[in-house]
């Protein structure tokens, strides 16, 4: 058993690298980070110098809102352009596990989600300069949520693309998933008391708020876990689907 | 040895595949030939595991493909119909990707690499984008990647579609190299194809097989007519009517006359040569042969009465 798992890993890391490596030798990685970027600075520097505040808060309540199109848009083609490429099929009928090309797939989108994020420190750095009061704890928690978030996001990504062999479909499909999973917690006043609880549970924000507090609890790191758990699952089970079509 | 069992593929309502059985001895080059829409591809991926057929089974050196998927995939090399390829890679990143997921890395992937290389004769693209290549080249780099492992087994679905005529007797010679070692199926629509590189052929029709066999074996088993044409002097039109009476099987299809040289078509069933008889008759009756050509039935005719159809699913 620990030869398959090092074999499962080594096709991981393999899927992982050639799938970031597409992600820089196409302009998607580019244009994605550039349009990040773009709006993530102008939502800080426009509180930062019109407000006064020395506050990540804004950026912590803005990013999520940007993740609506920023992980759609990268995650669309993960699945979706092997399968209109056909090169889905030279790839699955590799020795490789349809989880190995899943949770590569996955991680290199994470990965360049990681490196959005570690642009907005640039932000976190100006404020060492001029503060003399920044929160390292709230902002750590803060980056872990938003880590966290962009996670689910991803893995209900890289599944809708699984879904399709069509980029736009995977996006609007991932848009509305992610969209209901956001929106959820401020519907939550038109939700009859009985399931109030449950769509609580649902919601995104709810655990994100925890976090983002500082509260890093259990229950908020199990539902995080098991949402990215279950799509990429479904992912998985979706692209072994094709044998039986 | 791979066995294929009772294999059905249904896509909904249509039967792509209905219940075919063959086996492929080691060491063969099996042609795969069908029209569009016979089931080729179909089959095909179902032996690579790309899909899971309705029912049946096929085993590869006693691995199935329900229970041991990663095993047969192992060894085999498959290239795709239409040869799909990443675009957007480099040759030499491509072929490192292939034999990293196969485990092949380091010296080992330097050696392989180096024998592809021979092998296809991509040395000089190795360093360019997948998209730049010429459809002959891309044809080598999807070949070469079917073969870095050194597989056993080799599927090849249409490898020369696409192609130019050049590029094709190229691509033939390749794969007749590569079957000297291995055992290849390849699948194509063009029959000339299969005869020029296959030991043995398998005709496909609507997801059946209705031939199986070598060349000559599948000549041998279409009962046709052959023609014989002669050109004769000096022949009497009584001695020309007269030859059914001396020989029974033959029968005149034609005649026309120029002068004293008469052209005769005649028609004798294939598999019982009769143009002995049918030249020492001439001789007796004092005729001069100007000309005497046999038409035999060609494959293509064996091809074309198996596979006339209306058309079917592209599969």
């Amino acid at each position: 058993m620990p030869e398959a798992f090092t074999i499962y890993l080594r096709q991981t890391i393999l899927i992982f690298r050639k799938e970031l490596a597409s992600y820089f030798d196409s302009a998607v990685a580019y244009i994605a980070l550039v349009v990040f970027l773009l709006i993530s600075g102008w939502f800080f520097s426009s509180s930062f110098f019109l407000i006064n505040e020395s506050d990540l808060r804004v950026l912590f309540s803005m990013i999520p809102i940007m993740y609506l199109f920023f992980i759609p848009a990268i995650t669309m083609g993960l699945l979706a352009r092997e399968k209109s490429a056909g090169t889905i099929e030279l790839l699955v009928t590799l020795p490789i596990a349809d989880g190995a090309v899943v949770l590569g797939k996955y991680l290199a989108a994470m990965a360049l989600l990681g490196v959005a994020l570690l642009f907005t420190l640039l932000h976190f750095i100006t404020l060492v300069f001029v503060s003399s009061n920044v929160d390292v704890g709230a902002l750590l928690s803060g980056y872990l949520g938003l880590l966290l978030v962009g996670g689910v996001y991803a893995a209900i990504g890289i599944f809708c693309s699984a879904i399709t062999d069509n980029q736009i479909t995977a996006f609007i499909g991932s848009f509305m998933l992610v969209f209901i999973l956001f929106v959820l917690s401020k519907v939550i006043i038109f939700v009859p008391g009985f399931m109030s609880a449950f769509v609580q549970y649902i919601s995104i924000d709810f655990h994100l708020t925890n976090i983002s507090r500082g509260v890093i609890d259990s229950r908020n790191l199990v539902y995080f876990g098991s949402m990215i758990f279950l799509f990429l699952t479904l992912a998985v089970r979706v692209l072994e689907m094709r044998k039986w079509r | 040895m791979i066995h294929v069992e009772n294999l059905t593929k249904d896509y909904g309502e249509i039967k792509a595949v209905k219940g075919i059985n063959f086996t492929v001895n080691d060491g063969e080059i099996l042609g795969f030939l069908g029209p569009n829409g016979a089931g080729k591809s179909t089959t095909l991926r179902i032996m690579t595991t790309f899909l899971a057929p309705t029912s049946g089974t096929v085993t590869l050196d006693g691995y199935s493909i329900h229970e041991h998927p990663t095993e047969v995939r192992r060894r085999i090399g498959y290239l795709p119909e239409l040869n799909p390829l990443y675009g957007d890679m480099v040759v030499h990143d491509l072929l490192k990707f292939v034999a990293g997921v196969r485990g092949i890395t380091g010296k080992a992937f330097k050696s392989a690499l180096g024998r592809v290389m021979g092998v296809c004769g991509i040395g000089e693209v190795m360093h360019r984008t997948v998209r730049e290549l010429s459809k002959g080249y891309k044809q080598r780099v999807g070949l070469a990647m079917a073969i870095i492992h050194d597989p056993e087994i080799l599927i090849l679905d249409e490898p020369s579609a696409g192609l130019d005529p050049n590029q094709i007797v190229e691509i033939r010679q390749l794969i007749k190299d590569l079957g000297k070692e291995k055992t290849v199926i390849l699948s194509s629509h063009i029959l000339q194809e299969v005869q020029a590189v296959a030991d043995r052929m398998i005709i496909l029709n609507n997801g059946e097989v209705v031939a199986d066999g070598t060349n000559a074996e599948l000549m041998a088993s279409f009962q046709g007519k052959a023609q014989l044409i002669m050109e004769v002097k000096n022949a009497s039109a009584a001695s020309i009517k007269a030859l059914p009476q001396k020989i029974p099987d033959i029968s005149i299809q034609g005649q026309s006359a120029h002068g004293n040289v008469r052209r005769v078509q005649l028609e004798y069933p294939t598999g019982h040569d009769l143009r002995e008889q049918v030249f020492k008759y001439a001789v007796e009756s004092g005729w001069t042969i100007l000309e005497m050509s046999r038409q035999q039935a060609q494959l293509e005719d064996v091809f074309r009465s198996l596979t006339l159809m209306e058309g079917g699913r592209d599969a």
